[in-house]
């Protein structure tokens, strides 16, 4: 996983509550058994209106994304999260994300940060009115800036900051507690109505 | 004595494996099922990194998304598909899961086998890459959905990191008015506290409203939980859960039976157990819902009509309501009851058990589905179509003039070619309304079976509470 650290990048206004996985990537993409080349399934029903927000130049290369409230509700499909990164975004901004897409996006080394619905709002009105928006998303000072004095800091869990800023990849940080876990698993194992198959 | 507990916290509890400091809880998992859309990439990963299955014996798999529902679905048109299904087949080969193939008589949707053959228990953690694995809280298990990344995580580890989610206790009190269904408690249930509404809690559904609920309807309430945002949903074991389960394929037998029990009855919350947050539905508020937008939340009763978006509170809802209505082709202030439909579809692994069907079967025996709608029930797994056939609710719907087909998630989000054509309309018996969910540019509204069935013989939606049910042929007699 890419880790994240500060970045920098025009601001992409999606101004819609309860954006759903299934619009974020729809379902006939989800028959690939690749994990690569979902960035152009992005958004794929949506950018099929030439008005979309992905498709005015004033955003090209943004990798910064701003959104409604409930962010990535529904299905769980992490493709949601590889197309959004593949995609290039490597941050999301809302008031709140569904619980499966926010943990999907940090295991895809994408910083889902959540501001208040004002803040929100107010990012959303820059990027859609002032000419080439940008912010500063610096994990390592929990902060984000723009270029004319706004300014703020979002709180994150310190774990998920942690994986984030070094990359880190779970199945080995969990492995780190084998023999708990082995320990566990013989106690575990003989209470019956606990197996799968009984 | 050890403090008062909820549900929740006993089953968190009794499946940590390690607590580090600043870390998320290390949970067990006592069940992972897998299907062949969020599966692939996952094994991939295990190959990739040269690691194996910690526990296949705790890993079950099917097909359902992907596969078609007509008779000839050996063999699959569609080579994407096809090549998704081989490879879950070639995955669960090399690392020795069992699959429920599409020709074995256990196939189904993956929450709908889980349950029937008693794989799912009460007291379990159970993981899926679905996020509808909610629906496995009806046993008093903590079930939940996972991506792709956690399916490799649960398969190379039987473990999970996990932060703990807080508690959210409903409570329905009373008796359900008639006609309204478990599926219109939880519409209901949305409509109240909106699709984010259970964001980051763990729900404990309760009452006596529940409590008289068949495990059908309580599947159908937590399979839904997760359209309110919910981490899981949970309902207490009981006499009901454990008459469900006892008999079935993986479920004790025996001495162990009568020991499951003893501890299945130490689940439910103990008198006095604090939530982080309550809430208490009278039963008798509730209707039958019809929703009318593109969010599980935008749900009104069949009575109502359509909302005026202009009531939404940020613009970004405004936008979002105004889009809905666009999208779904409606005008604020049209009465529920006018709204004709194109479609019904009768399945998905929220309504398509075998008291849905025969739910709906009774409302359509004696009657014609109407000249300009075309409906279809898909059965959420053989086990139930078998059943179905014996007690002759397929002639109830083939009489009606219903498509009776093969199981599998089907038109529920069309991955397989069981789809809505654009701006075709469908009463719908599943779980999500989203835009192009069933079939791009077509219109979902989400009802229970017997408003489904209602809808497909009027050719617009109609209040099941005032339905005229006949009892035309043999089969229809027997139902009644
Ligand atoms: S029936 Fe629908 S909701 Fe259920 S598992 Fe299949 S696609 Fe998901």
């Amino acid at each position: 996983m890419q880790a994240f650290t500060t970045l920098t990048s025009i601001v992409t206004p999606l101004e819609l509550s309860n954006v759903d996985t299934d619009q974020i990537i729809p379902k006939q993409f989800l028959k690939r058994i690749e994990r690569t080349g979902y960035e152009d399934y992005l958004f794929f029903d949506w950018r099929q209106d030439p008005g979309f927000v992905l498709n005015n130049p004033a955003y090209g290369g943004s990798h910064i994304l701003v959104a409604g409230k409930n962010f990535g509700c529904g299905s769980s499909r992490e493709h949601a999260a590889w197309a959004l990164e593949q995609y290039g975004f490597r941050c999301v901004i809302a008031p709140s994300f569904a619980d499966i897409f926010y943990s999907n996006a940090g295991k895809n080394g994408i910083l889902a940060i959540t501001l208040s619905e004002a803040e929100v709002e107010r990012l959303l009105l820059q990027a859609k009115t002032a000419d080439g928006y940008r912010l500063t998303v610096s994990l390592e000072s929990n902060t984000i800036e723009d270029e004319s004095g706004f300014a703020t800091s979002f709180q994150i869990d310190p774990f998920r900051r942690d994986c984030l800023l070094q990359g880190l990849d779970d199945i080995g940080l969990t492995l780190r507690h084998a023999a708990l876990l082995s320990a566990y698993e013989q106690k575990h194992d003989t209470e019956n109505w606990l197996l799968a198959r009984a | 004595m050890s403090q008062a507990k909820t549900l929740f916290e006993k089953v968190w509890e009794q499946h940590i494996v390690a607590e580090p400091a600043g870390e998320p809880t290390i949970l067990y998992i006592d069940l992972q099922l897998v299907h062949e859309v969020t599966s692939p990439q996952a094994f991939e990963g295990l190959r990739l990194a040269g690691r194996r299955v910690a526990r296949a014996d705790r890993t079950l798999a099917t097909v359902d998304h992907n596969v078609p529902t007509d008779k000839d679905r050996i063999h699959i048109k569609d080579p994407i598909a096809a090549k998704q299904i081989e490879a879950l087949r070639k995955n669960c080969a090399e690392f020795g899961v069992e699959l429920f193939d599409v020709n074995s008589v256990d196939q189904g949707i993956v929450h709908m086998i889980g349950p029937e053959l008693g794989a799912t228990k009460p007291g379990m953690t159970i993981v899926c890459g679905d996020s509808h694995t909610s629906t496995h809280g009806a046993f008093g298990a903590l079930a939940f959905g996972i991506g792709t990344s956690e399916v490799e995580h649960v398969l190379a580890t039987q473990t999970l990191p996990q932060s703990r989610p807080k508690t959210f206790r409903i409570a329905v009190e009373g008796e359900l008015p008639h006609g309204v269904t478990a599926k219109d408690i939880v519409l209901g249930i949305i409509g109240r506290i909106g699709t984010d509404g259970a964001t980051g809690y763990a729900i404990e559904f309760a009452g006596s409203a529940i409590r008289a609920l068949s495990m059908e309807g309580r599947m159908t309430i937590c399979n839904m939980s997760i359209e309110a945002g919910a981490r899981a949903g949970m309902i207490a074991p009981d006499e009901t859960t454990f008459a469900y389960l006892e008999g079935r394929r993986f479920a004790p037998k025996d001495a162990d039976w009568e020991r499951a029990k003893q501890e299945w009855r130490k689940l439910p919350t103990d008198e006095g157990a604090a939530f982080d947050r309550e809430l208490l539905i009278p039963a008798h508020e509730l209707t039958p819902y019809v929703t009318w937008g593109t969010s599980p939340g935008m749900v009104v009763g069949v009575t109502d009509v359509v909302p005026d978006p202009s009531l939404g509170e940020t613009e970004a809802d405004r936008n979002g309501l105004a889009r809905a209505l666009e999208y779904m082709d409606l005008r604020a202030g049209t009465p529920i009851e006018e709204i004709t439909i194109d479609r019904v579809f009768i399945g998905s692994c929220t309504n398509a058990r075998i008291e849905d069907l025969r739910a709906a079967a009774k409302v359509l025996a004696g009657y014609q589905v109407h000249a300009n709608v075309r409906g279809m029930v898909v059965p959420g797994s053989q086990q139930v179509k078998a059943q179905a056939e014996r007690e002759g609710l397929d002639h109830v719907f083939r009489e009606a003039g219903f498509d009776w087909r093969e199981p599998g998630c089907s038109m529920c989000l069309g991955m397989n070619p069981d789809i809505l054509q654009p701006g075709e309309r469908c009463a719908s018996t599943s779980n999500r309304n989203f835009e192009g969910r069933q079939g791009k540019g077509g219109r979902t509204h989400l009802v229970s079976p017997a408003m489904a069935a209602a809808a497909a013989v009027m050719g617009r939606f109609t209040d099941i509470r005032t339905w005229q049910y006949r009892t035309a042929s043999r089969e229809a007699e027997v139902l009644a």
